[in-house]
């Protein structure tokens, strides 16, 4: 552990005053990968014009989420909460039957401290669905964020004993990987371990609420996404689990980073692992080629910002600040360490690295730096490109393909297309807003 | 508690912001948790703005719940009135803050001393209204702030203009279609040789409303916007207003006689009847088009009308009177002007639905069955569950409801622009003929989903076969009518025969 790093002065804290998705979109993904699930918004109208609006077209396709719309009776606390949550969550049971019901607390239930914790196990037992609360709210977290509340409260289901002991032919160390992604990266994922003779006992969350794996004290667990720190410290406080700390498999060589890492706890000798990694590097060589020298910007919103810099970089790019909502410097250590080590190997400077930052300060660097791209939310996109400024959206990096070997083409995809665009249409300059 | 998926009105801070951001130079404080910033988002992507959405957010975090929030709202005013030099800042309160129960206004107050700008606060309840209830109520608020601030002196300086002006009020951001709205209204206007004074709030500059006055009479093209303020200036200045949508041929009718009354009243006579024949019959297509053979085979089509009362009304009225179809039901999620709507349509068909709950939509669609649905993306949604086609003719809308083409609802070209819409959706004249003769031209396997799948009987190869061939808009039906049949005379498969049978038996 790198003390140097850590009191640094590569690392600033601003105002806070930035744009990021609400918590509680983490359901429009997770309803998706837990298929037996049921998320129930516990908020107002404004959360529900938000997922309404945030999840698009999906909410057309009948999804297994709603919002448990409070009224002002449930605020003034003239109605019971838990007879109101016991009546909906019945009418849940009876048109959906789903095998889990997630309670998602927001704003609203803070403010009013509504007891979701205490009516939760109660109502569980009465109604005979299990319900889990995760608070995914504003107040307390950004974005991604609200997955690692619902992981963390997920972590405490996860049994702990094994009915059928079923061992495992491959060693006898158990690992879990814990972060919820597309099924079949998953099944990349496992695949690369695989390699390795590194036998996967299973993921937190899985596709079914009733697959949780078992999760034993002096198992070992690792993650696959920087934001997920609330469920590494419940995985490894809770149930005493080890926890590898690793760079998160996002890039050829953050991917290699983690196999390695995971190798090397199970004390076993990587088989063709640098080689591997070499592939996929040749075979991003026509992207790199587009990028190398070009500089970057991330405004930051989704934590995955660290990572992807460290990517970047070492695919020959400029990071000129990395914006980032919370900084876990003990949860992303090893990330921050590979940065660092990517700097050196690539001889550029250690980029500034702002947590919470103030998207108004921003842009005036953004103005003064003209980076050749920016990474940013939605609601700067549209007005950067109008001033000659080139972006990508960050959410669009939560929702793609992006961990393992063979998705890292999928980042330069992302990431170049907006240099691609620039290079296939011309514009007048006239299309500019001069500021 | 409510169990809800879907809302057709957003809350109340969305009115608010809209209407502050409609206007130039003014901005918005959202006194609001992280990611309660969405509405900039909506506006940036929706509307495709090139500028920066004025709104920030004076961010309510765990801090601010345990200490209140002191300083933090006063320092963001004061550093956006620095940052930006606005006229106006809106400290704009959501569901969050309304709860924390903060004097809001008193910081509103203590900012005020220190800006240069205005300060005021968005008076609204976020429980108790919506947000097109909120932004009718925070442009009246707007409006009433500056029309106070006019001093005895300036009054009497607030001369009429010379000729015959008016003040179009209730153009916003991220309102259905409103841009291209605008254009042709102001064209309107011109053809009636009627000056425009002030457009509000779309625009507008704080400096403009001093202005308000000058003008003859006010022009509120959507109720849902606009109306306190028109009540408003009526009472204050004694200024007539037209409160009726522009849309379709007899509305615009009735909108133009109305200003040639209040013209009238005023002290200047003009005759706008020569006008309005020359429009319908030359500059409008609507009207020969309805007449015309291919239009014969709009009668007896039927469909259902659901949106905001403005267009629904308006949809409803040319749908029935203008192109003769049978409207089954018409409906609003405008709650709040249930006794207008229902009085403007309960005479054009057999019910009047008002809810906000898409549910009962949905069901409704379902039971009614019409050849077409004109509603808003909801409906869209539910129609093509039901492969019914639909016409999108109010908000909540996305982003393919902002064309970058020329399409108002609104005006002559608006009739053209709806007349095309409604023609649109039908499958219509020979094509509908030829499609019955020859069986369709889709033989793809995929049988239409329909909203009752329940498994009770199931279909035989052929019959599956033979319901391929029926055109698709009306497979859907057939699917249900027959599987109904089927159901009542106790058959559990269906065979070609029982198919045929039905159709012998049910009346369509």
């Amino acid at each position: 552990m790198t003390l140097a790093i850590t009191n640094s002065s590569i690392f600033e804290c601003e105002t806070g005053n930035y744009h990021t998705f609400c918590p509680i979109s983490c359901v429009s993904w997770l309803y998706q990968k837990i298929e037996d699930s049921f998320f129930l918004v516990i908020g107002t109208k404004t959360c529900g014009y938000f997922l309404q609006n945030a999840m698009g077209v999906m909410i057309f396709a009948e999804p297994r989420y709603a919002m448990a719309e409070l009224e002002e009776g449930d605020i003034s606390a003239q109605l019971n909460d838990y007879e109101e949550l016991k009546r909906l969550c019945l009418q849940i049971k009876k048109d959906r039957k789903p095998g889990v019901i997630f309670w998602i607390g927001t704003c609203t239930t803070e403010i009013i401290k509504m007891d979701l914790e205490g009516i939760g196990p109660q109502l569980e037992a009465d109604i005979q669905i299990p319900i889990i609360v995760a608070r995914a709210n504003g107040l307390d977290y950004a974005f991604t964020q609200g997955e690692d509340t619902v992981l963390a409260a997920m972590a405490h289901r996860c049994p702990n004993t094994i009915q059928c002991s079923k061992q495992s032919k491959y060693n006898t160390k158990r690992l879990i990987i814990f972060g919820s992604l597309p099924e079949t990266v998953v099944k990349q994922l496992n695949h690369e371990l695989q390699q390795q003779n590194i036998h996967v006992t299973g993921w937190l969350p899985c596709s079914r609420y009733s697959e949780l794996p078992v999760i034993q004290s002096g198992d070992y667990v690792i993650g696959v996404n920087p934001f997920l720190s609330r469920t590494a410290t419940t995985l490894m406080r809770r149930r005493k689990a080890k926890l590898i700390s690793a760079p998160f498999p996002i890039g050829p060589d953050g991917t290699k980073a983690w196999i390695y890492k995971i190798c090397n706890v199970f004390n076993i000798t990587p088989k063709g692992l640098e080689q591997r990694e070499k592939t996929i590097w040749n075979n991003l060589e026509q992207y790199l080629q587009l990028i190398q020298g070009k500089s970057v910007f991330f405004m930051g919103d989704n934590l995955l910002e660290i990572s992807l810099a460290r990517f970047l970089i070492r695919c020959g790019m400029i990071v000129y600040e990395i914006g980032i909502p919370y900084m876990d410097k003990r949860y992303q250590s090893a990330e921050i360490q590979l940065l660092t080590d990517t700097c050196k190997k690539m001889k550029v400077n250690m980029p500034k690295i702002v947590e919470k930052p103030d998207n108004y300060n921003q842009l005036d660097r953004i103005r003064d730096l003209q980076p050749d791209l920016v990474i940013t939310g939605m609601a700067h996109a549209n007005p950067l490109e109008a001033r000659g400024i080139n972006t990508k959206w960050s959410v669009e990096f939560t929702f793609a393909q992006i961990h393992g070997f063979t998705n890292a083409q999928d980042i330069l995809e992302l990431i170049t297309k907006p240099l691609r665009r620039n290079t296939s249409i011309h514009n007048g300059d006239n299309i500019y807003i001069k500021s | 508690m409510k169990l809800a998926y879907w809302m057709y009105a957003g809350p109340a801070h969305i009115g608010t912001l809209r209407i502050a951001s409609s206007f130039n130079n003014v901005h918005a404080i959202m006194h609001a948790p992280l990611g309660d910033d969405y509405f900039n988002v909506m506006r940036s992507m929706l509307e495709r703005d090139r500028h920066f959405t004025p709104v920030t957010a004076s961010i309510v975090d765990r801090h601010v719940l345990a200490r209140g929030s002191q300083e933090k709202v006063i320092n963001n005013i004061i550093k956006k009135d620095k940052e930006e030099k606005p006229d106006l800042v809106v400290l704009t309160p959501t569901c969050t803050s309304s709860i924390l129960q903060e004097d809001l206004q008193n910081f509103v107050q203590r900012a005020s001393i220190e800006t240069t700008s205005d300060v005021i606060l968005a008076d609204v309840n976020h429980y108790r209204v919506n947000e097109l209830q909120a932004s009718d109520r925070t442009l009246a608020q707007i409006v009433a702030f500056y029309i106070n601030k006019i001093n005895n002196k300036q009054k009497s300086d607030l001369k009429k203009t010379v000729k015959p002006s008016v003040n179009i009020i209730g153009m916003l951001s991220l309102g259905f279609h409103h841009q291209h709205d605008l254009v042709d209204l102001k064209r309107m206007f011109n053809d009636l040789d009627i000056e425009i004074n002030q457009v509000i709030p779309d625009n507008a500059s704080i400096q403009d409303l001093y202005n308000l006055p000058k003008a003859w009479f006010n022009c509120i093209p959507y109720r849902e916007a606009g109306l306190s303020t028109a009540q408003l200036l009526a009472d204050k200045f004694n200024m007539p207003y037209v409160d009726i949508a522009p849309m379709g041929l007899s509305n615009i009718k009735t909108f133009v006689c109305r200003i040639q009354s209040i013209l009238a009243m005023l002290g200047c006579h003009r005759n706008y009847e020569k006008y309005v024949e020359l429009q319908t019959k030359y500059m409008s297509q609507a009207a020969w088009f309805s007449r015309s053979i291919d239009c014969q085979n709009l009668t007896d089509k039927t469909a259902i009308v659901f949106g905001d009362a403005t267009h629904a009304a308006a949809m409803t009225k040319i749908l029935v009177r203008e192109m003769g179809v049978h409207v089954l039901w018409s409906g609003t999620y405008c709650i709040n002007d249930r006794q207008w709507f229902t009085s403007e349509v309960e005479n054009l068909c057999s019910k009047v639905l008002i809810t906000d709950d898409h549910n009962i939509v949905g069901d409704m669609i379902a039971n009614s069955e019409p050849n077409a649905i004109f509603g808003t993306q909801m409906e869209r949604h539910i129609g093509k569950r039901l492969n019914i086609p639909c016409g999108v003719i109010s908000s909540p809308v996305h982003i393919q409801n902002f064309p970058l083409s020329y399409k108002p609802f609104l005006g002559y070209e608006g009739t053209n622009q709806i007349a095309d819409l409604i023609y649109n959706s039908f499958t219509l004249g020979m094509e509908d003929h030829l499609l019955d003769l020859f069986g369709g031209h889709d033989t793809i396997d995929a049988v239409t989903n329909t909203l009752s799948s329940d498994n009770l009987v199931t279909w035989s190869p052929e019959a599956l076969q033979e319901l391929t061939k029926i055109p698709g808009f009306v497979r859907g039906k057939v699917k249900r009518n027959t599987e109904k049949f089927a159901i009542a005379q106790g058959y559990h498969v269906i065979s070609l025969e029982v198919m045929y049978e039905a159709k012998e038996n049910v009346k369509t």
